[in-house]
This record gives structure tokens, sequence and C-alpha cells, in this order.
């Protein structure tokens, strides 16, 4: 899928998407990111430091969030600024997928440029996760 | 214990070069679940004007976060690394990461602040191609929870 300027208008919705975050998923992002910390994969670990149980990497909730953006625009390589705030730990069952639920919303707009800013709504069974989130992007003018 | 703020503005050496694989670019991709296939194609890629298969827009935190840990494990900072928690992060790109790319980190101390009892503390890690091309800065914000906070047992 691809979008132009000329397709968006500020307030414009991004088509919204749910995203699932499994315990293989934070094994997976460890070996491929380099992060070991041991509270995204050792559940007697998470416990003993107070958390309910191991939370996905905030780096991975990001990398996920993003999606709405990247799958909108088509190229990802658009993607001029990308910025988040972790407000809340995504908790990972053994046994079920946390879901993350991802909305986005065209903020505002700079035609001469060809970019628009696009705020991102991340969230875990109706608690908001990423605060702040927003990426910027260039457009095809269209 | 208060960060040192004559750490502010202080740039720490370059990193050893990190040469870009196709196969990383991939197995990142893999591992965040994107199967965009700029990400995984070189053909797609090449489509979208970019010579090689791109990286997805966070893979600059797998090169950055070793330059960004040197400087908060700096005992001289006073920063209490097992209080330490992600608060922000932000990129901003003159173009993407891409196979091929041999980049080199330059990190340095943002800021430092301190609100409601926590010390934040935030990298700047400036990536660029070993022959000085600007690829993408990285800003980290990491949270020292305060000491006066009771921690969860």
């Amino acid at each position: 899928m691809t979008v132009s300027l000329k397709d968006i208008e500020v307030g414009t919705e991004l088509p919204s998407q749910t995203f699932q975050i499994e315990r293989e998923s934070m094994i997976r992002y460890a070996g491929a990111s380099g992060d070991f910390n041991q509270i995204h994969w050792d559940e007697a670990f998470a416990v003993g430091v107070g958390l309910p149980n191991v939370i996905a990497h905030g780096m991975l909730t990001m990398a996920v969030a993003a999606r709405i953006v990247t799958d909108w625009i088509g190229d990802p390589g658009a993607i001029l600024d990308y910025g988040v705030r972790f407000t809340r730990p995504v908790v990972v069952e053994a046994t079920a997928p946390t879901q993350l639920e991802v909305t986005g919303k065209v903020r505002a707009m700079d035609a001469e440029a060809a970019t628009a800013v696009v705020d991102i709504s991340a969230s875990v069974n109706g608690e908001t996760v990423l605060a702040r989130a927003r990426a910027t992007v260039r457009l095809p003018r269209g | 214990m208060p960060l040192d703020q004559s750490f502010v503005g202080r740039i720490y050496p370059p990193s050893e070069p990190y040469e870009v694989g196709r196969e990383k670019i991939r197995e990142f991709a893999d591992a965040i679940g994107d199967p965009n296939p700029a990400f995984h194609s070189r053909e797609a890629a090449q489509t979208l004007g970019y010579a090689d298969v791109i990286a997805p827009p966070t893979f600059p935190i797998a090169i950055t976060m070793k330059a960004a840990r040197a400087i908060v494990a700096d005992p001289a900072l006073g920063l209490d690394y097992t209080k330490v928690v992600h608060g922000e992060q932000s990129f901003s790109y003159t173009r993407p990461v891409r196979a091929g790319d041999v980049l080199q980190v330059t990190a340095s101390v943002e800021s430092i602040r301190s609100a409601a009892g926590n010390d934040l503390l935030t990298t700047r890690a400036e990536v660029t191609t070993v022959d000085g091309e600007h690829v993408v800065t990285a800003f980290s914000t990491l949270v020292a929870r305060g000491t006066a906070v009771q921690e969860p047992s």
C-alpha cells in the first residue's frame, strides 16, 4: 500500500492494527538486537525484581508500533524522524500472546516539504504503553 | 547521589566500525515480525530506489546501544545501573541504514536532569559511515529511579 500527500489531511486516520507479542518474540528480539536483559526472558528473574512477569523490550514495542506508519506509506525508508516515550511495561504471559493495539492519525502536514507528522497510539488492554509516539514521514506529492 | 553535571556535552571516542549485513537485517526484521519486502528483498528495495535491502527504522539501536552503555556504565558518572529503565527513544534519519554500510557511532551525553526524584540521562549517538556520511542520530533517555522511591519487592 502506498499513500501520497493528496490522499491525506490533518486528522486522517491510518488503518489500525493489532500485533501479537509472545515469549518467542522476546527471545528472537534479544538475539537479533543483542539486548539480553533477563527481565525480557527469565520469568523468575523478572518476578524477583518486582515485575508481574517478563516484559517486552521497549525497543521491540517501538519497532512493532512503527509498522502502523511503514505499512501505510510502503517505503519504510521514508521515515525522517521517529520517537516514543515508554510509559508502562508490556507484560507477556507464558500462556497467551499480548495484544498490542496500534492506531495512527495525521497530526500535521507540510505541503512544501512534502512531509506529514503522524501521532501513534499503542495500548495493551486499553492502557497506553507508548506516549508522545510520533513519526515524521516524507510522502510522494501524488 | 546526583549525576555529575560536568558530563553534559562529553563526547566519547567513536566505536569500532560495524558492517551491516543483509542477513542481519533480515534476522532483525523477522525478530520484530515485519515482512516489509524492503527489509527482505534486494529487488524490492531497489524498486524503492535503494542499492540494497534497508533496515527497519529501529535497527540502529542494535548498533548504538553498546556505545550508550559505555557512558551509562562509566562509574564517574554516578548512575545506579540497577535502577535504570528506558524512558524515551528517538531517531532522526538522514537516510535508512542499508546492507553494506560500514557504520561508526560517536556517543555523547546530551543532557542530565532530575524530575520527581529520578535522574534522567539522555545520550546522543551519531551514526555515520566510516567516510563521514551522516545516517541517523539516536537519542536515548534512561531513567534512574530515585532512592527515595520504594522498590517493589
